[in-house]
Order: C-alpha cells, then sequence, then structure tokens
C-alpha cells in the first residue's frame, strides 16, 4: 500500500538526548511510515513544570503538553525523544507515552538502555529499542490500540524483554488499520486546504 | 480481543483517573471514569463492570463503603483497591471483605498489567462457570412436566416447595404420569442440581442384583464380578437418588435400605471399606403401599422413612385440558426429529385424544403421538393416524327391547374390536346368530379410531 502524499513526522529530540541514537530514527521511519520525517533542530525545551523531585522522574504527560503548545502549528505527528526517566502519575515509571489519535508523543532511551539495568552499553540493542517504542507511540498516535500479537509492535510491553521480543513491524490487521488512517488524515488535510 | 471487557476507575484524584484511563484505553478495555461513589454508583447502571479501580481514601463516602454497595450490586465485579502506602491496612481490609487485590500509587507497569491479565482471566473463568451452571440447569431440567390445569399447577407448587430441603419425598401415581419428571424437577431446584441425580427402577432390576445395583460390589464378590463397580448410592453422593417402583422390593432389601437411609453409609458387596454418601431420597410408586404395610409385604418403619412428604400425580383423564398442550408438546418435538412437516392435529383426532381415558397416561398419549406421526400425512394428523380406540357407549335409541339389543350388541362388538367369535361367546349367542343381528339391526363399525 503506498500514498502519494503521506503526512508527517516531526522528530523532536528533548535535551538531555543521545543524538547518536536519535539519528537512527528518521530514515528508519520514514520507511515504516512511508511518509516525510523531519527532524527538529531547536532542541530546547524547559521541563522543570515536568520534573517531579521526590520521584527524581519526569512526568510524560506534562513533557507532551509542552510539546503540544511548542508545536501547535505544525501539521503532523510531534515525537518527543529524551533520555531520562519519564513516569506518568499512577506508574512508577514508563518507556513512552502517546495522545491515542492525537498529534503528540515522547519516547524516554531511559530504560531501554542496558546500563540502567547493569549491563554495559549496547547501543546498537538500544537504538532497536527505541525504534520500537517510536513506532509503538507513534502507532497509538495514528489511532492504533495495543495488539494482542506478542510479534506486533502495538503489542505492548512493560518490560526490555518484552520489548526485545517483539519485531518493529505492524501484524497484517494492524498494517491495515494504520494505512486507513494515515489515508484519512492525508484526505483531512487536502479537504481543509 | 480485549474490546469486550471493562475497566471502571473510581479516584477523587483527576490525574490518577487520567493516566489509568488513558492505560487501560489503549490496552482496548472500554474505560469509564468516576471521582467519587455517588457517581461510581451511578455509572453502575450502564456496567456491568469488569473490574473496578476503586480509591480508599475519598471525600464522602470512602472506598470500603463503595465496595460494599458495589457487591451489593454485583457480587461478580473484581474490585482492586487503589491505595498509597500509608493505607495499607484498610487495603487488607479491603481485601477480607472480597476485594480481588490492591494497588499502592505509584504502580509498576509491568505488575498492573499482569494483575490485570489475571483478573480478567479469572473473571473469564467465573463467568464460564456461571453459564456452565445455568447449562447443566437445562440438561438437568430435561422434558418437562407440560400442563395449564390447576391439578397439575399445583404438582410443580408442591415439587419446587419441597425442592430446597432434604426432605425425603415420595411420589405416587398411576404408571406414565410423569413420577420421574416430578423427581427430575425436585432435584433441579435443589441445591443439590449441580451433583448427580442417578435413577433405579427396583421393578426391573431381579432382587439379587439390586443388592449389587445399589451397593455396588468388590471385584471377585461373586462369579461375574470381574471387575470393583460403584454402586447408585455412591454414585449419588451430594445429588439425588430417584428409587422408582419402590414397591417391589423385597423384604430382605428392605432392611438393607432402611439401614442406608438412615446411617448414609454402606459397604459394597464382598468389601469392608464403610462407605459415606450424601444423598437425597426420592422414591415413588404406582401402587398401593399401605395396602402391602397391611399385608405385611413392606416394612412399616421403611414405609414411614420413605413416606415424608407425598406428593401425588393425578392421572391424564383427571386433567383432560392438559391434553392438547401435551399432544402439541410431543407433535413439534416429533415433527422436528423425523424432519415432517406435519403442523397440526385435526379437530376430529384432537377430539378422540381428549376424550380417550388414556390408562398409560402421558406415556401412552406421547407413544399415540410418535406413532400417529409415522402414519400421518403432512399436514395434520388424522384420527386414522391414531393407534387408539375410542369406544362408545351407546345408548338404546328408545326403550323397546329391540333397541336395547341393538345398543349392547354394538357395544359388545366394539369392547372385541369387532372380534365375531369372542363378541358372540360374550353375548352367549352363536357366530350365525350374531351375524344375523348385525344384518338386521344393520350395524356398522364406524367408531375406530
Amino acid at each position: 500500500m503506498t500514498l502519494t502524499k503521506p503526512c508527517k513526522i516531526l522528530i523532536v529530540p528533548i535535551y538531555p538526548v543521545d543524538l547518536e541514537l536519535v539519528l537512527t530514527l528518521p530514515s528508519q521511519l520514514r520507511e515504516i511510515f512511508k511518509c516525510d520525517v523531519l527532524l527538529d533542530n531547536t532542541n530546547h525545551l524547559n521541563l522543570l513544570s515536568a520534573y517531579d523531585s521526590s520521584r527524581e522522574q519526569f512526568n510524560s504527560t506534562k513533557i507532551i503538553s509542552i510539546l503540544l503548545e511548542k508545536f501547535k502549528n505544525f501539521n503532523g505527528k510531534v515525537l518527543g525523544v529524551i533520555s531520562i526517566d519519564l513516569f506518568i502519575p499512577v506508574l512508577t515509571y514508563v518507556f513512552g507515552e502517546a495522545q491515542l489519535k492525537g498529534k503528540v508523543s515522547i519516547v524516554s532511551t531511559f530504560r531501554l538502555n542496558e546500563i540502567t539495568y547493569g549491563f554495559p552499553e549496547n547501543k546498537k540493542l538500544t537504538a532497536e529499542r527505541l525504534l520500537k517504542e517510536a513506532v509503538h507511540e507513534l502507532g497509538h498516535n495514528f489511532g492504533l490500540l495495543h495488539c494482542e500479537n506478542y510479534l506486533c509492535v502495538m503489542h505492548s510491553s512493560t518490560s526490555v524483554e518484552e520489548v526485545d521480543i517483539k519485531t518493529a513491524s505492524f501484524c497484517d490487521e494492524c498494517y491495515k488499520k494504520l494505512f486507513g488512517q494515515i489515508s484519512t488524515e492525508f484526505n483531512d488535510h487536502h479537504n481543509g486546504e | 480481543m480485549t474490546h469486550k471487557f471493562s475497566i471502571l476507575v473510581v479516584d477523587d484524584e483527576f490525574i490518577v483517573r487520567d493516566s489509568l484511563s488513558k492505560w487501560f484505553t489503549q490496552d482496548g478495555y472500554k474505560v469509564g471514569v468516576a471521582e467519587n461513589a455517588a457517581q461510581a454508583l451511578k455509572l453502575m447502571n450502564e456496567g456491568p463492570w469488569d473490574i473496578i479501580f476503586i480509591d480508599i481514601k475519598m471525600p464522602g463516602m470512602d472506598g470500603l463503603e463503595l465496595q460494599k454497595r458495589i457487591k451489593e450490586i454485583d457480587p461478580n465485579a473484581i474490585i482492586i483497591i487503589i491505595t498509597a502506602f500509608a493505607s495499607v491496612d484498610s487495603a487488607v481490609q479491603a481485601l477480607k471483605e472480597g476485594a480481588y487485590d490492591y494497588i499502592t500509587k505509584p504502580v509498576d507497569p509491568d505488575y498492573l498489567s499482569h494483575l490485570v491479565k489475571n483478573a480478567l482471566k479469572q473473571k473469564k473463568l467465573t463467568d464460564e462457570n456461571i453459564k456452565l451452571r445455568e447449562h447443566v440447569s437445562e440438561l438437568v431440567m430435561g422434558e418437562e412436566l407440560i400442563g395449564e390445569s390447576p391439578q397439575i399447577k399445583k404438582v410443580i407448587e408442591l415439587a419446587k416447595t419441597v425442592a430446597p430441603t432434604n426432605t425425603t419425598v415420595m411420589i405416587r401415581g398411576e404408571s406414565g404420569t410423569g413420577k420421574e419428571l416430578v423427581a427430575r424437577l425436585i432435584h433441579a431446584h435443589s441445591p443439590r442440581r449441580y451433583f448427580p441425580f442417578i435413577s433405579v427402577n427396583c421393578g426391573a432390576v431381579p432382587d439379587t442384583l439390586l443388592e449389587s445395583e445399589l451397593f455396588g460390589h468388590e471385584k471377585g464378590a461373586f462369579t461375574d464380578a470381574l471387575y470393583r463397580r460403584k454402586g447408585k448410592f455412591e454414585l449419588a453422593d451430594g445429588g439425588t437418588i430417584f428409587l422408582d417402583e419402590v414397591g417391589t422390593i423385597s423384604l430382605k432389601m428392605q432392611i438393607q435400605l432402611l439401614r442406608v437411609l438412615e446411617t448414609k453409609q454402606f459397604t459394597r458387596i464382598g468389601g469392608n471399606e464403610i462407605i459415606t454418601s450424601d444423598f437425597r431420597v426420592i422414591c415413588a410408586t404406582n401402587s398401593d403401599l399401605e395396602q402391602a404395610v397391611k399385608e405385611g409385604r413392606f416394612r412399616e418403619d421403611l414405609y414411614y422413612r420413605l413416606n415424608v412428604f407425598t406428593i401425588f400425580i393425578p392421572p391424564l383423564r383427571e386433567r383432560r385440558s392438559d391434553i392438547p398442550l401435551i399432544a402439541k408438546y410431543y407433535l413439534e418435538k416429533y415433527a422436528t426429529m423425523m424432519h415432517k412437516p406435519i403442523t397440526e392435529i385435526s379437530p376430529e383426532a384432537m377430539d378422540i385424544l381428549i376424550r380417550y381415558d388414556w390408562p398409560g397416561n402421558v406415556r401412552e398419549l406421547k407413544n399415540a403421538i410418535e406413532r400417529a406421526m409415522v402414519l400421518a400425512k403432512p399436514p395434520a394428523i388424522r384420527p386414522q393416524d391414531l393407534p387408539i380406540q375410542l369406544i362408545e357407549e351407546e345408548q338404546p335409541e328408545n326403550e323397546t327391547l329391540e333397541a336395547v339389543e341393538k345398543a349392547h350388541i354394538l357395544k359388545i362388538l366394539n369392547k372385541t374390536n369387532w372380534n365375531i367369535t369372542q363378541s358372540a361367546k360374550i353375548l352367549g349367542i352363536d357366530r350365525v346368530t350374531l351375524y344375523n343381528k348385525i344384518e338386521k339391526y344393520n350395524l356398522k363399525r364406524n367408531r375406530v379410531a
């Protein structure tokens, strides 16, 4: 399935972040989502309001609000990438968060990195995990829910082991839903123009 | 797959409601949120909710009280308590009162994910179990007692009244009235319905075998006992044993039966192990047990042991208004079974069914319909399809000797199914004389259906 003019994805590296990891994303996301993938170079966001000193973590929901405000005029999806530990209030941590059928998502490399678990750094593995989580959160932005197929990228993962099991691809069912969604969004944008 | 499950989050903190709601929505669940107990109780009308997360500390009605109220509305709801470390004691209290589990904020996402999956697995099993139990109840019900007459309604009412107790029931009634159906109805409405209903026709089993049938035997207990076999009393453990034609059992067996009924303990034939079984006894008879007691054929002590609560099923001829209903019930049943497009019983045939005396009761009516269904041509059962004979009491046209003779000869002919030899013998005349009388009075074989 190909699209004549797909919608855009903007990757926003948020300091502190491992840029080397971020740079692995654009070409792969372009191939997976078959759309334009841009890299933001403003690289400055004030995250103070998202920091919880008692937990020493950043509230991902609040970072999403900051991104939403900053890129309110951008016509596409916005994916923030960061290397610090994220949480949502009721959970101890999250790998990332996305607005379901919304505009913004965020992923953290913190718990995808082997160093967090006391192992030597493995950049290749972290990059693979980051790609899977980035595709997963963007999938939510495009309206996909969690999938029961454990190989599908939309399968819910609450541990890195589960992230490692799944692939970076969509199962047939999610693929069909996704490209229906991208197509609809593209048409909506066109009709609005 | 997960779309069918629903989760309700009750928490006064917006941030908790919001984050849990988003989390579960992405998992594909239907999610509802309430910020206090009152809202939650209102949302219960939109349920059922498979899992309900309740914050233990809320202004107004707290989580523990809300849990109680929800359990009253939906006893099968799975409740997970949300608590901070400070209120773990209350969470434990909630567990004691039936909560599935509790989570302390913030919760590990991996733990939450597994908790929800396990809770739903349990919910699914519980729901399946409920469905299976309902299915079992339907199976246990089997064929039903059909009828709208006050007499049969009374029987059903009595059966349902005695069902929840453990009382021994004696069902009396003519052969074919449906004594086993009443016994099954009692079992199906008793707390024992999920356990076996064991039926023993005491009249159909020779006395020598009845002992083994009821108590079982060990291997080698007698010549043909090649394997150990459990008896009916043992099989009925937890359930009901139905002793049909109990009036036919021998005096020797009556003593053994009395002992088992009193102690609920017995040994298999050829064995030493004492077996205890928890069964309820329902028995049935169409014989005059009181007379049998008087004549010493039935033990008085056993009679009183069995005759605690009696249900009498009236014969079909005493509830003729039920005949059309029963006939139609079996008509539909056999039409489906035989794939025959016979949908009705002609008014003439129905008239015969209603007026016939049915000495074999419902069983005879059922068999008559089955046989008629084989012979009948669509769309209806007609009088000639019925295997019964309706003998009219011929009334003399007047008081003359000739009229009385004509009516009497016709009555005897009908009674013998127009067997000339037999009729002549009853009438005390020879066959030739009878033929002459038939010719003289122009008698015809007209009311044989």
